[in-house]
């Protein structure tokens, strides 16, 4: 038994290809990734190393720390609004009849591809024929704002398709989460005179705590890396008011052929989720882990 | 249990005091969960209205006013004369093709991690999951390269190559729990009987993980489906284009005809609000058990 379990031609059969695969696809790009960044490079002759110089320029580019910093803004407002995602999944899990189809319902928008649902959005906001500003003139606001064109109301706009392509899948892991706690320690907390504000707060946050530390990493480490929907919607525009690392990274290299540039971009991406990730779980670690029963 | 009306009350009630305000209560929390779900369906339903309208509809009629009389040449005009059909069928064989070998080389070192013994396994499975944290576009530029020098740029196999390795991760981990939980007495009774680990593994243990295996092909058709920067970075040619990038360029081309832009939309979301009606439950499970992919 053990013999035939542990055939070595066999393992390597089995292992080798996905392992093959993602080392050639994933990990060495990685490192090559912080090896052009050392370079400079039009991504068509060979890489001429020259240094720490791309570093020392990002750390001095205004346009690279104002797309971080919308990197960050949009990581934050994916972070606020697990809370609303939560109040949904709670308002989900209290006993609804239906409970399943609306939390299918709200998952919809989660299944389709960024670029569907970026093109989508680009129609709502058109400034005359689109569905939000006509809704907003027939209701006597003249002249609404032509909303991804004014730099200051762009990242909001943008947000918003992301809030609601997200909604249905954060509320489908918090109402599972939810619907995991023991009815018995609700039925408890009733007789004990409990209503349903203090059980939700006193009760079925704290046990779902793991779960919601998970989704934060998510949201947080999620929105650093956005693209698709800002690529086709702005293009980082206007003037670079809605440019995120992603993007910036994606123009440096694919527009301005500034590969080494673009692969500096790129690495200090990487180095920001894997902060970010560990930043996360090192504030919301908790020393004693709740048992549900 | 004597009283048919109490307990529908006291379901109601939530811990609140009277009868009346819990009914009251659970009304509002209804109204609640209704308005979400028409905000999350309502920008599909006008894409649908305007994807049946010609451009006088769209811009002179109310936004929500019914297509009277359903402009489906909309349709045909984009799926011949927009490559529309072309991307089509790319986005179809470069998603099965993906999803399948994916499938398959995850089951491969799934089984090998979860049911054989050998030094380094916890090792190989760390690199799996630690490469779920790498985002794609760190790894854009060495991979834009490399298939550069492999002359598999504009080629549609540089596209199946990054969807398998990019969906690896995430396809092994909802097999993971699968794997563990299958009894011990599968291997025992099937070494006992004379049987290779390969025929063990394709006659016995694949076929009793049928379920999530359609479960994990589902997730990864979702995603293949709907790649974006692969196929804009990699591909150029109109004849490997999938939909995504594909209704891209479409629209950017015809910026000014919302019925075409609409029918090219509904087209290419078509076939995933298809599966969902048909596969719900797979996809929730699907994506609950993944949801480490964001």
């Amino acid at each position: 038994m053990n013999k035939v379990m542990s055939n070595k031609k066999i393992i390597a059969l089995y292992v080798l290809p996905a392992l093959l695969l993602i080392l050639a696809v994933v990990y060495i790009p990685i490192i090559l990734t912080g090896y052009y960044g050392l370079t400079k490079w039009n991504g068509i002759g060979s890489p001429d190393y020259i240094g720490f110089d791309n570093y020392a320029a990002l750390l001095k580019d205004t346009a690279f720390w104002n797309s971080a910093w919308h990197s960050l803004l949009l990581a934050l407002f994916s972070g606020l609004s697990l809370i609303l995602y939560l109040a949904i999944a709670m308002v989900l899990a209290s006993k609804i009849k239906g409970a399943n189809l609306f939390r299918k319902i709200y998952l919809i928008p989660m299944l389709l591809s960024s670029v569907a649902i970026a093109q989508l959005w680009l129609r709502i906001y058109h400034p005359t024929n689109g569905i939000l500003n006509s809704l907003l003139e027939s209701i006597g606001f003249d002249n609404p704002p032509a909303w991804l064109a004014e730099p200051k109301l762009v990242l909001f706009a943008l947000f918003i398709p992301i809030l609601w392509q997200y909604a249905g899948f954060y509320i489908l892991i918090y109402y599972a989460a939810l619907k995991n706690i023991p009815a018995s320690l609700e039925e408890a907390a009733k007789i004990d005179g409990a209503n349903a504000l203090q059980i939700a707060w006193k009760i079925k946050l704290p046990l779902a705590m793991e779960v919601i530390k998970v989704t934060i990493v998510l949201a947080v480490v999620g929105s650093l890396k956005y693209f698709d929907l800002i690529y086709v919607m702005t293009n980082g525009g206007p003037n670079g008011a809605s440019e995120v690392m992603a993007s910036y990274m994606y123009s440096e290299a694919f527009k301005s052929y500034d590969f080494g540039y673009g692969s500096a971009v790129g690495f200090f991406l990487l180095v920001f989720c894997l902060v970010a990730t560990w930043l996360i779980r090192k504030l919301t670690a908790t020393k004693d882990t709740i048992q549900y029963s | 249990m004597t009283s048919g009306i109490a307990s529908p009350m006291r379901k109601g009630a939530e811990g609140s005091g009277s009868g009346m305000a819990g009914k009251i209560g659970y009304a509002l929390l209804y109204i609640v969960l209704i308005a979400v779900a028409v905000l999350q369906l309502f920008p599909l339903v006008w894409l649908l209205f305007f994807s049946l309208k010609n451009n006088q509809e769209v811009f002179d009629l109310p936004p929500l006013s019914l297509p009277m009389n359903p402009r489906w040449e909309n349709y045909g005009k984009v799926w011949s004369a927009g490559n529309i059909d072309v991307y089509f069928v790319n986005s179809v064989w470069i998603t099965i093709a993906a999803t399948a070998l994916t499938v398959i080389i995850a089951s491969l070192v799934t089984f090998a991690i979860t049911r054989m013994k050998w030094k380094g396994s916890s090792f190989v499975l760390g690199l799996f999951m630690v490469a779920m944290m790498i985002p794609v576009h760190s790894t854009l530029i060495p991979l834009f390269s490399m298939f550069n020098k492999a002359n598999l740029i504009d080629n549609p196999i540089s596209l199946i190559l990054t969807y398998v390795a990019f969906n690896m991760p995430i396809t092994i981990m909802i097999l993971l729990g699968f794997y563990y939980a299958l009894p011990k007495e599968v291997e025992e009774a099937s070494v006992i009987d004379g049987c290779s680990v390969n025929r063990m593994f394709f006659r016995i243990v694949l076929p009793m993980t049928s379920s999530v295996l359609a479960t994990t092909a589902i997730i990864n058709i979702i995603y293949n489906w709907n790649e974006f920067i692969f196929v804009n970075t990699f591909i150029s040619s109109d004849e490997f284009k999938t939909l995504t990038v594909g209704v891209q360029n479409f629209i950017g081309q015809y910026t000014t005809d919302w019925g075409a832009i609409g029918a090219t939309l509904m087209i290419s979301i078509l076939p995933i609000l298809l599966a969902f009606l048909f596969l719900s439950d797979r996809i929730v499970e699907g994506i609950a058990a993944g949801s480490v992919k964001g």
